[in-house]
């Protein structure tokens, strides 16, 4: 067991240098430091000495790979590959290109998308899960025809239309809760209950889809026969028997997603105005921030990979049949 | 006209749409690839949303088609004007039809009151008239409702009528394939159960709601203008070009890359199965948004280095539509990668690949003739399936201004244009409804018709 796990933690690691590589090659490479600094500074009528200047602030104005003018070891590490790319390992993320402490940003902004985040994923399994059943529970009848139908209606949606009908049925017709904006504390849930329960229904389409076939998977086997020939209830047998059962495949397709949490969802955050991960990444993305949106890249691959970490792990956990070697 | 010209994704699109109808015409030879077909047009609802994704395809095709107007060639040879494409050139009056600002649909008024200047000079402070939708009435507060009903009238008639040629030679067809009489063609379209019945009834619908639209377009703006005063109909329909060929031409790059590379994972396995695998996972690893992000943000910049390069808004905003196409499939092969080396790995080992391994046959030949048409199921559900989440992506990612250029039509932008008019008084709401219809009736269309797909080529779900 010990060894398998660090097995797969040594496999991790070619696979962050990979990710590492291909960021740096897209970011300083084939957009070279030049080009980020024009865009900052403007297209036309930018002078050489101002990007320079930019550059220098900044510390872009490193050789990439080797720096010849240093000595010893500094010739590797006096360079933007090393200054920029290799203290991610160390989650060193430096400063933005604004200037700002990106280590402690994150730090702070992964709260509250972890407040919006965790209760969404709950709530939504729980609703997606119920509603499986039920049309699990009442197959080969019109309650499934016109449910599925409805799940495929609900899928064809855009999110964006989610959020906006949400807001302006919930925000502003009904003012039942604000249209957006956060607050710290107990302040926050009056904040959140729209952007959850948007959420979870834009969600239950492919969710309800997902997992009934998991459970029509599961519901033709011998134990479900076996529990009905004993003269269970249907309603009982699936509730039980057949959920735990599910369960397996269920707790893994969510495993990886958790350490995902953490980056919150960028469209749900900007439009609600949650000052969480995936808004940062967003407000990144439009004032062309380069070195947040490479701190970012590296966070959410190193999360998924620690997820994929987990799933293996998960596997172990929950289904004893499994062995690791 | 004028004279054609070609843009890249328009000759991307139409080299697209002519090797799909090379797969059909040598699926349709194919006995074991006929039955998965029959049994899709034995689907209700598959033949339905196959009937309205055609009807999306002709307007896609239509929109596709670009050329110079003849009238604006100066003698120089010089182009004076942007390409304008067969359905602008159909739709002008859609088109050239533009109001000062927001007006609601049908409607003979602006959307703000504004001083107007009456004829013997006094003013006053009112809803002024529109300059195009509805000029016709003499009197609005009278005759408005009476000529919307009359003209909808006309245009379902005319709809009908139309509809009556099409089923005509509908029958006309079936009559002379099954050799018997005009009349009873006619009878075993009515009375046959399978698909022509529900094509020609979809057919019926969308000639009906086209017609009475185009007939009131005329007139009026059915969907109300927007915030520059353009029609949003025609923003709409102009949309449908951009949904498609984001769902279409990203599948360049996704069948190629997974196709080669999942299929020599899985047939040569060793090193080369090692590093596609670790290729797949770093790519896979990377969130997709950032990463089309990263490449827009490059993209942009590019752009701005080689601006001469891009001598029209027009080309540059192709351009843009192209490279989100090529990003978007560059982070989403990998699935069906994973897929189709897993199914390779089975088929490897099948008796009848291990007899062509142990004739001599040439490994590029076993690959050709007995491993890719075994896995093309896969790829087929795949890009069926694949097609409606990428139109939802585009609207996605115009959001956050990395999806197509600001100048191209897309849902996407309408959605984003719309996301600050809800918050007027009164609601400007239908731009947002247009481009909520126009998408749900696509997304809904390619994803009843994948489910039927997959049903019928996957060989786990026989029921």
């Amino acid at each position: 067991m010990t060894q398998y796990l660090i097995r797969r933690i040594l496999y991790a690691i070619p696979l962050l240098m990979g990710v590492n590589i291909i960021t740096f090659v897209l970011f300083f490479i084939v957009n070279t430091p030049d080009d980020m600094a024009r865009m900052n500074l403007g297209q036309k009528r930018v002078t050489p000495e101002a990007i320079e200047k930019w550059k220098h602030e900044r510390g872009y104005d490193l050789p990439l790979l080797v720096n010849e003018t240093a000595e010893g070891v500094t010739q590797f590490t006096e360079t933007i590959f090393f200054q920029k790319s290799v203290g991610l390992f160390a989650l060193r993320f430096g400063r933005s290109d604004a200037g700002e402490d990106i280590g402690a940003d994150i730090s702070q902004r992964m709260w509250p998308s972890l407040a919006i985040a965790v209760p969404s994923l709950i709530v939504g399994l729980a609703v997606d899960i119920s509603i499986a059943l039920l049309v699990v529970l009442f197959r080969r009848s019109y309650l499934e025809f016109w449910g599925l139908v409805a799940c495929v209606a609900l899928m064809s949606i855009s999110s964006l239309f989610y959020i906006i009908g949400g807001q302006y049925l919930v925000g502003k017709l009904l003012q039942l809760t604000p249209i957006s904006g956060y607050d710290t504390g107990t302040g926050a849930f009056k904040f959140l209950v729209l952007p959850v329960v948007i959420g979870v229904v834009s969600g239950v389409g492919s969710g309800v889809r997902w997992y009934r076939t998991l459970f029509l998977e599961e519901v033709e086997k011998e134990y479900v026969r076996t529990a009905r020939s004993k003269g269970l209830g249907e309603a009982y047998v699936l509730f039980t028997h057949v959920l735990k059962n599910a369960m397996i495949p269920i707790l893994t397709g969510v495993v990886v997603v958790l350490p995902l949490l953490f980056t919150g969802s960028l469209i749900t955050e900007s439009f609600f105005a949650i000052p969480g991960l995936g808004s940062y990444t967003i407000d990144a993305i439009n004032r062309q921030d380069f070195a947040i949106v490479r701190a970012m890249v590296f966070l959410g691959s190193a999360l998924y990979i620690f997820g994929l970490l987990l799933t293996d792990l998960s596997y172990t956990l929950v289904d004893p049949r499994v062995r690791l070697e | 006209m004028g004279s054609f010209t070609l843009f890249w994704t328009d000759g991307l699109f139409f080299a697209l749409l002519l090797a799909m109808g090379l797969g059909i015409w040598r699926m349709s030879r194919r006995e074991h690839f006929r039955r998965p077909w029959r049994s899709v047009s034995g689907s209700r609802s598959a033949v339905i949303s196959a009937t309205v994704l055609a009807a999306y395809l002709l307007i896609g095709v239509l929109d596709s088609i670009h050329f110079y107007p003849a009238a604006d060639h100066t003698a120089d040879g010089q182009f004076k004007t942007e390409a304008v494409s067969l359905l602008d050139w159909w739709a002008a009056p859609l088109r050239t039809r533009v109001e000062k600002t927001y007006s609601a649909p049908l409607a003979v008024q602006g959307y703000a009151r504004e001083m107007i200047t009456g004829a013997e000079g006094s003013q006053c402070w009112d809803y002024p008239r529109l300059q195009h939708g509805g000029v016709h009435l003499q009197d609005p507060a009278r005759d408005w409702l009476g000529d919307v009903l009359l003209t909808g009238l006309l245009g379902l008639v005319k709809g009908i009528g139309f509809w009556m040629v099409l089923a005509a030679v509908a029958a006309f067809v079936r009559a002379r394939r099954l050799r018997v009489s005009w009349k009873d063609g006619m009878a075993a379209l009515v009375a046959e159960r399978g698909a022509w019945r529900w094509i020609l009834s979809t057919m019926l619908v969308i000639v009906l709601l086209g017609w009475t639209l185009a007939e009131l377009g005329l007139k009026y703006h059915v969907f109300g203008t927007d915030k520059v005063g353009e029609d949003v109909l025609f923003q709409s329909l102009k949309s449908i070009r951009t949904g498609l060929l984001i769902g279409t031409l990203t599948t360049l790059v996704t069948l190629p890359l997974a196709m080669l590379l999942g299929i020599s994972a899985g047939y040569f396995r060793g090193w080369a199965d090692d590093v596609i695998q670790y290729l797949y996972t770093t790519l896979n690893s990377i969130p997709g948004v950032l990463l089309i992000a990263a490449s827009m943000l490059l993209m942009q910049a590019y752009i701005a280095r080689h601006e001469s390069d891009f001598a029209s808004l027009a080309l540059r905003a192709d351009f843009r539509l192209l490279f989100l196409c090529l990003i978007l499939g560059l982070t989403s092969w990998t699935g069906l990668c994973r897929l189709l080396r897993a199914e390779t790995l089975k088929l490897r080992e099948m008796e009848y690949v291990q007899a062509a391994r142990a004739l001599g046959v040439w490994q590029g030949t076993i690959l050709l003739r007995h491993i890719v048409p075994n896995v093309f199921h896969l790829v087929l559900i795949s890009v069926a399936l694949d097609f409606s989440s990428l139109v939802l992506a585009e609207a996605v990612l115009s959001y956050i201004n990395i999806g197509v250029d600001p100048a191209t039509e897309s849902w996407g932008n309408m959605i984003n244009g719309a996301r600050l008019e809800m918050a007027r008084d009164p609601v400007v709401w239908w731009s947002l409804s247009a481009a909520f219809l126009f998408m749900f009736g696509l997304v809904l269309a390619a994803n009843l018709f994948a489910d039927a797909v997959r049903d019928a080529f996957d060989p786990r779900r026989v029921e």
